[in-house]
């Protein structure tokens, strides 16, 4: 009951060809930029539409080139959480997590909200815009929003890459407990690898539009070729220093 | 303040605000379509609905006329049906303002409508929200000053239309008179005193609009 997915798209001289399967568990898709990471979540979600494949989530089919059925991104149930957040600027807190509550009566919608703004300690903020409150704040909001319909997954373009160390390890430990709670199936692109390894019960790594490899962290790092992969890892934005630590 | 002053005064600002209020609600629909959805004759939808700009108001009017004339294509019909017509009626002077002053409209907003960013749209997708809702609870309010901004344009292009305006709708004292029309009579008649009294009220007007706009359109234009 988790998210089984083949994509194939030719984008401006870019070929993505990609396949995987996971659970309700959480996935990184790990990559330099480029390698095709976001435009698979995009399609995912069905902002793209792939040239040839297929999208199946808990059982439900989103895509299939095959008898030509493409769901809209309204009717995907999603959570997707953009790089840049994208919190509407014209609209407060409270009204950027109402939003995403389509399809719910008045008084279900509110007390989802309020849920959600308690357990992410954003309740003080609900009538201050999205320019006023701090980059964490704006996160945690991010996060509310895509949860509020109780999505089928959650999608998570790299939410944390703007942040400071410090309040990405705030992040990634928001994010655990986040995950303990909604027990849904997670896709995190990212292209830190000790993020990836911390977060992930199982990382996708992603190379020129192709899956490398698959498998837990622990499988990754003690794989054989797991010296050759440091050559790659190396090209990835954020490695360096991170792999060594991880090492020791 | 003069009587003929003041008709045409109150002519003109009530010609340029109906004309705003239809040019905003056909210009934003036409920019949004424009802007968001891809098909065939885009560019020649674009182009048609921009020619107003640059050709002269003569020219616009002199279509306007064999459109709308009495025995112009859609005039004609018209006619058969109701037994009226446009031609020489102040409904005519907001049919010529409409025209010229629309491609101004669709210009500005478009270029606002283009300028939301696209993840604004998408995150309104994957929140579950349509097409529509989309646009009118995201995009039209992030494009709002190049719509305000274009509305402003419009009102002051309306305001001051002349040539299209006095083909269509003539120059008829007392009944389609605008400012700009009163101000060649005035002139024509050596009445300075009504037309310095008009330039001077049109310069104003146009001013302020300016400004405003200015103010609304500084991301924009």
């Amino acid at each position: 009951m988790g998210l089984d997915i083949s994509l194939y798209k030719k984008v401006n001289g870019f070929t993505l060809d990609v396949k995987w399967k996971i659970g309700k568990e959480f996935a990184v898709l790990f990559g330099p930029s480029g390698a095709g990471k976001s435009l698979t979540l995009k399609m995912i979600a069905g902002l793209i539409r792939p040239d040839i494949g297929y999208v199946f989530s808990a059982g439900n089919a989103y895509f299939d080139s095959k008898s030509n059925l493409n769901i809209p991104p309204q009717m995907r149930h999603c959570g997707y959480v953009f790089q840049d957040l994208a919190l509407f600027p014209h609209m407060k807190v409270r009204e950027n997590i109402l939003f995403g509550a389509k399809g719910l009566n008045h008084d279900e919608a509110a007390g989802r909200c309020e849920d959600l703004m308690k357990r992410f300690q954003i309740a003080a903020l609900h009538d201050k815009m999205p320019s006023e409150i701090s980059g964490g704040q704006k996160q945690r909001v991010a996060f509310a929003r895509a949860l509020i319909r109780r999505p089928e997954m959650l999608l998570l373009d790299e939410p944390f890459s703007a942040l400071d160390t410090p309040l990405r390890v705030e992040m990634r430990a928001f994010l655990k407990d986040m995950r303990s709670e909604f027990n849904v199936p997670v896709v995190l692109v990212t292209h830190d690898f000790a993020e990836a390894c911390d977060l992930a019960d199982n990382i996708i790594i992603y190379s020129n539009g192709n899956v490398m490899k698959t498998g837990a962290p622990a499988e990754i790092i003690a794989d054989p070729e797991y010296v050759a992969l440091q050559s790659y890892l190396n090209q990835c934005a954020g490695y360096s220093s991170r792999v060594l630590n991880l090492n020791s | 303040m003069d009587s003929k002053v003041l008709f045409s005064m109150k002519l003109s600002l009530q010609v340029a605000s109906v004309t705003t209020f239809f040019v905003v609600i056909a210009g934003v629909f036409i920019a949004y379509l424009l802007a968001a959805k891809h098909f065939r004759g885009k560019e020649l939808v674009d182009i048609l609905f921009t020619l107003p700009l640059v050709l002269p108001p003569t020219v616009t009017g002199y279509y306007l006329i064999i459109l709308f004339g009495r025995n112009g294509f859609i005039g004609s019909m018209i006619y058969e049906w109701t037994g009226w017509t446009i031609m020489f009626t102040w409904y005519a002077a907001v049919l010529a303002s409409f025209v010229v002053s629309l491609p101004l409209m669709i210009k500005t907003t478009r270029a606002a409508i283009e300028s939301v960013d696209k993840n604004f749209i998408d995150a309104s997708y994957t929140l579950g929200r349509s097409r529509f809702e989309t646009a009118l609870k995201v995009i039209f309010p992030l494009a709002r000053k190049g719509i305000i901004a274009g509305a402003v344009l419009s009102f002051a292009r309306a305001l001051g239309e002349f040539g299209a305006t006095l083909m269509i709708a003539g120059n008829l004292p007392g009944v389609t008179d605008t400012m700009p029309l009163a101000i060649y009579s005035a002139a024509s008649s050596g009445d300075w005193k009504s037309a310095n009294m008009m330039v001077l009220l049109l310069t104003l007007m146009s001013v302020v609009f300016l400004y405003v706009a200015n103010k609304y359109s500084k991301r924009i234009i």
